[in-house]
């Protein structure tokens, strides 16, 4: 009714909510790294979220790569166009890109399975079966989740850098007529071993977040079916704002200005 | 001390969610190696009274003595004196739907234990083999199985480290009667063969009269009558008659006005 209240009550739940998934993540990334540790859960939770991403994050690659080198060669006001695109084309990707958009696939992928899964099976008592079989669920579950997607995700940009980096080296040489000595040298000469580095630390933060809000949404969700699935939508558009927002925040870090 | 000590006494067990309480101050005991059937409508408090035992709720007050140690503050070290001596049949079988059969039975083994694969899963076929399942469902996924044999292998899980507490979540609800009897067999034997005490809830009479050695109603979160099987007859008590007949007309009124006016 009075839209001060209404304001209040939102800041509150909104800081709330930040509280509580801040509070979850510490726990989390506590029980990835302290033992028990359940090795198994932890390989097939890397195998599910790396290795089965692969295609997916390799597609998205190739035709952002493809798609980037177009625009830049249209964009360019200078008669060379052909020596800026692997230039601009390589730290596009490798700075930005390809950690973003393989942490948004891997975002739509897998928060929402975790969300899903561990869903489920709180609606269903597996978690309550799990600490009377004298196994701490949180440990269970949401430790190898996190370790593997925070593991995995570098892995999966460091791919997808080569293969976005590609699909510009494609359009560029059959499309384009660019000479490919020039497409590579000019991209060894301008890419830094930080710009990778750079990218690979973002995906690292943005493999945990992704593992975190999964399992969070997951893990507190009630009330059967739909229970679930607001479970499910919440925690993919919860990941894909949290890699926007540390994304910003990192590249600020990176950059002098 | 010269009584038979009881394996588990409750206190003035108290639990409220929001205005809602649940449980108003249960006092009970269960002696060593003896079967308790808690019968009770829904919404009578049944499954937080055992939750609350396993420590998966909290309660506000009272006490839960588990060989005499009070467990109701819910510690970590609580609930893991607890979850070490006790196996679970819950109601819908909750089973782990990504593990096959044999390791879900074994799960206890693998991950808290963390005993070998091999001897895991020989353990698990033996418990299967005790509740009537060939070794090759232990290769299945529960999903695969129907619903008496999910509540098989559920009982084989919470039997596989020979627990000395075995709950259980009304463990015939969606079987067929002659299934019901089936796993009342089992639940009986299994509970003789390996020592343990037992409490069992259900609003299944047939179950109920099966599997106890005492019987107690909860009636609005409290604990109404006690007695033994034979007793439920005639209980002198009006409302663990009607219960017992399944009459709608009596003194327990079922709450319905959550969904709709009382209409008389």
């Amino acid at each position: 009714m009075n839209p001060i209240a209404a304001i209040g009550r939102l800041s509150l739940d909104v800081l709330g909510e930040i509280g509580r998934i801040s509070n979850f993540a510490i726990e989390g990334a506590v029980a990835a790294l302290t033992p028990p540790y359940f090795w198994r859960a932890f390989f097939v939770s890397l195998a599910r979220i790396g290795f089965a991403s692969l295609p997916v994050v390799g597609l998205t690659a190739i035709f952002t790569g493809g798609a980037l080198a177009l625009n830049i060669y249209e964009g360019s006001i200078f008669p060379n166009a052909d020596a800026f695109i692997p230039q601009i084309l390589g730290v596009s990707v490798v700075r930005e890109l390809g950690p973003v958009l393989a942490a948004l696939m891997v975002a739509g992928r897998c928060s929402s399975a975790m969300a899903a899964e561990i869903g489920a099976m709180r609606v269903t008592e597996q978690i309550d079966a799990m600490s009377t079989l004298s196994v701490n669920p949180f440990k269970y579950l949401v430790g190898p989740r996190i370790l593997a997607t925070t593991i995995a995700l570098p892995l999966l940009v460091l791919i997808a850098d080569i293969i976005g980096v590609y699909g510009g080296y494609l359009v560029s040489v059959y499309l384009l007529d660019i000479a490919p000595p020039i497409y590579i040298n000019n991209l060894i000469e301008f890419i830094d071993a930080e710009d990778v580095t750079s990218g690979l630390l973002k995906a690292t933060v943005f493999g945990f977040l992704i593992a975190v809000m999964g399992c969070y949404y997951g893990y507190r969700s009630a009330g059967g079916a739909s229970g679930v699935g607001n479970a499910t939508r919440t925690a993919v558009v919860a990941a894909a704002v949290s890699i926007f927002a540390s994304n910003y925040v990192l590249t600020s870090l990176f950059v002098d200005f | 001390m010269s009584e038979p000590e009881a394996k588990i006494e409750i206190r003035g067990l108290t639990k409220s969610f929001g205005q809602n309480h649940v449980l108003r101050g249960i006092d009970i005991d269960v002696a060593q190696g003896k079967s308790l059937v808690i019968i009770g409508g829904s919404g009578s408090g049944k499954s937080v009274l055992l939750k609350s035992i396993l420590g998966l709720i909290k309660p506000d007050r009272g006490e839960i003595r588990v060989d005499g140690r009070n467990v109701a503050k819910h510690s970590e070290a609580d609930k893991r004196f607890v979850a070490g001596q006790t196996g679970m049949l819950f109601q819908g079988g909750a089973l782990f739907d990504s593990l096959k059969v044999w390791e879900n039975v074994a799960f206890r083994l693998l991950n808290a234990e963390r005993r070998p694969r091999g001897a895991s899963k020989n353990k698990a076929l033996e418990c299967l083999a005790q509740v009537g399942l060939a070794p090759e469902v232990g290769d299945l996924k529960p999903s695969e199985l129907s619903g008496g044999m999910q509540k098989r292998v559920g009982l084989a899980r919470a039997i596989a480290s020979d627990p000395h507490i075995l709950f259980f979540d009304e463990p015939t609800t969606g079987l067929d009667p002659i299934m019901s009897d089936v796993i009342n067999n089992l639940i009986v034997e299994r509970v003789k063969a390996i020592g343990a005490t037992a409490i069992s809830i259900t609003h299944d009479m047939a179950s109920a009269r099966k599997i106890a050695d005492e019987v107690a109603m909860l009636y609005q979160g409290q604990i109404i009558w006690r007695g033994g099987p034979d007793d439920l007859d005639n209980s002198g008590n009006p409302m663990v008659e009607q219960f017992v007949r399944g009459r709608a007309e009596g003194p327990i009124q079922m709450q319905v006005r959550r969904y709709a006016k009382k209409s008389r």
